[in-house]
């Protein structure tokens, strides 16, 4: 087993704040790695670090087999970077922007010229290449901002949250592209906010809080720390909800949690269908009306929300845990 | 489990000095700039624009209320352009300020120091591509000058001379600029601070008024300021009227003064720069 990416004991501070606090990363070479936390975990200056742009304040990470502090040179030669905003010169035209990357990763202009028209061809940007980036949507920029990233051919690709306002097409779009370079052998460590990128993307997936490392593995691997199918009940009445709860405690697996203001009830259980045969017997037998039920698969959000006590989406709950339960409590 | 060990890297990358490469880059970097003015002609045109106002202004409107000593309004004339060279010079280093601080605020700063490239080349890319527009901004001044009454007295070596001195000063001073953009948060703060320095030392200076005109305590600071001298340089090299206040080192030595100035902002500004382009965000 081969590592293209191994950084250990990475911290860095900004002033007071901790953005890194010493965190272990390895990427198996040609591998997806998905970095997962929400605004602020650390995602980004972790990518920056391994990328060279940014020098950490301890620990040591090799990239491609370079060290990133003292042979960044190398490590630039080997690596692909796509951030979080198109790193490409709006004025100029796709073709442009690319030979002009290509000659500055020092391909001698004919290759430059080459290279840039095979990576147009890939990213169905042919129609575009002379047109000026202004014109182009925001998918279409991400795509040349990807291709950008490619000209080098690298053998590890940094992805910075590459499909962040995207739309759901173009966000489809941009994992097949990453899909097609990760069977080509290239190694991607990927940062994102969506949990549904990281599963459906990610080989194994470190899963990020305050510059913490608070879980790694595979995205079933976590799951499972969450137990698991679980079962939804949407109740008529809110008065109803604690008293359902009770009731149906006997087929679960686990002690069950409610959230009141949308009256809903969730059991942890073991065999799903069956359950759910009882559950409706139980509550009707009881009179309590229900208004939805359904067997929910356990998703990264679920292995968030159990790590941390908080979800992943956006920076409030990210800064104010408390907050960021919901209204969700546990009962036994 | 092990490392990767470090495959060959890339045979293009290999054997050329860094040198070589800083060039190369660096051309790659100023034609970026160059397609860039190309695109957005305004840019130029209205970089243009102001100096041909200010000659238009000064030539015909507050000229006659400056006295050069004798050739009443034609001696102005000749006066002024060197002083609107100068100016101009000094004025279009704003623009590199905010065109480095908005490179910097965007992710294309990023991509560039991901790149195997030599970093320095970014910002000598940026300062060649700004010193191609100098040159022909000066050149298209030259002739508004020539249009009002301004003439070149001197033979072709001085006045060859004095717009080497033009270049060079052009060059040396983007370097600050360059500097100051790589300090600024956004685009709209380089823009008040990139101009805000070159105030005082545009207009405290020789450009449109003889120093004699100015109060005393002004004067030392005007005599010795890297614009008067610039423009006082030209005038003798050009044989344009050079009112003097006395014997003093700056107008007794204004060409070598100038070379001097534009050696030192060089020297300074241009190690600085790269080290703060560098370090910046690490």
């Amino acid at each position: 087993m081969t590592l293209a990416i191994k950084a250990s004991g990475l911290a860095k501070a900004y002033g007071d704040v901790i953005a890194l606090n010493g965190i272990d990363i390895e990427v198996e070479q040609g591998t997806v790695l998905g970095l997962l936390g929400p605004n602020g975990s650390g995602k980004t200056t972790t990518v920056r670090i391994l990328a060279t742009l940014l020098q950490a304040d301890s620990g040591s990470a090799r990239v491609g087999g370079f060290d990133v502090a003292t042979q960044a040179d190398e490590v630039r030669s080997v690596i692909g970077l796509t951030g979080q905003y198109a790193a490409v010169d709006e004025y100029l035209t796709g073709r442009e922007n690319l030979e002009l990357f290509g000659r500055l990763f020092h391909l001698s202009k004919f290759d430059a010229a080459k290279r840039a028209t095979e990576l147009f061809d890939r990213f169905d940007l042919s129609d575009a290449a002379d047109r000026g980036i202004k014109g182009y949507s925001g998918g279409m920029r991400r795509r040349l901002d990807l291709a950008a990233s490619l000209i080098g051919r690298p053998n590890v690709l940094f992805l910075d949250e590459p499909t962040t306002g995207l739309d759901p097409r173009s966000r489809q779009g941009m994992w097949a592209v990453i899909e097609d370079l990760v069977s080509e052998g290239t190694t991607v460590l990927l940062t994102t906010q969506y949990l549904e990128e990281a599963d459906q993307l990610a080989d194994r997936i470190v899963v990020l809080d305050h510059g913490n490392v608070i879980a790694k593995g595979t995205s079933n691997e976590l799951k499972s720390q969450v137990g698991g199918d679980r079962i939804e009940i949407v109740v008529e009445s809110a008065a109803d909800v604690a008293k359902a709860a009770d009731l149906i405690q006997e087929f679960g697996s686990a002690p069950a949690t409610t959230e009141e203001v949308t009256k809903t009830v969730l059991l942890p259980v073991a065999g799903g269908s069956t359950a759910i045969v009882n559950i409706v017997r139980k509550l009707d037998e009881n009179k309590i009306a229900i208004a939805d039920i359904a067997l929910r698969r356990p998703t990264l959000d679920d292995v968030f929300l159990s790590l941390t006590g908080h979800v992943t989406e956006g920076n409030e709950e990210s800064s104010a845990p408390a907050k960021g339960r919901r209204g969700r409590k546990g009962r036994s | 489990m092990s490392t990767l060990t470090p495959q060959s890297v890339k045979e293009s990358t290999a054997p050329r000095p860094r040198l070589g490469w800083l060039i190369t880059d660096s051309i790659a970097v100023s034609r970026r700039h160059l397609l860039k003015i190309t695109r957005v002609p305004e840019s130029l045109f209205f970089a243009l624009i102001q100096p041909v106002m200010f000659v238009l202004l000064f030539a015909f409107v507050f000229g006659g209320a400056i006295d050069v000593g004798p050739g009443g309004a034609q001696a102005y004339r000749e006066y002024l352009i060197p002083g609107i060279l100068a100016q101009t010079v000094m004025f279009a280093v704003a623009g590199i300020t905010v065109g480095i601080t908005e490179d910097a605020s965007k992710g294309i700063m990023d991509r560039f120091r991901s790149l195997p490239m030599r970093p320095g080349a970014v910002l000598t890319g940026h300062t060649l591509a700004s010193l191609l527009q100098n040159i022909l901004v000066i050149g298209i001044l030259s002739i508004t000058g020539l249009a009002v009454g301004w003439r070149i007295h001197n033979g072709f070596s001085d006045a060859a001379l004095a717009y080497l001195m033009f270049a060079s000063f052009a060059y040396a001073i983007t370097w600050v600029g360059a500097w100051i953009g790589l300090h600024m948060p956004n685009s709209e703060v380089a823009g008040t601070a990139g101009l805000a320095w070159i105030f005082p030392f545009t207009f405290a200076s020789n450009i449109f008024t003889p120093v004699a005109t100015m109060p005393g305590w002004l004067q030392p600071f005007v005599l010795w300021n890297p614009v008067s001298c610039l423009a006082l340089a030209a005038r003798k090299l050009f044989g344009n009227p050079t009112p003097l206040l006395g014997d003093s080192f700056p107008e007794r030595y204004p060409v070598q003064l100038s070379f001097a100035y534009c050696f030192l902002l060089l020297a300074t500004f241009a190690p600085l720069a790269v080290r703060a382009f560098k370090t910046r965000n690490k």
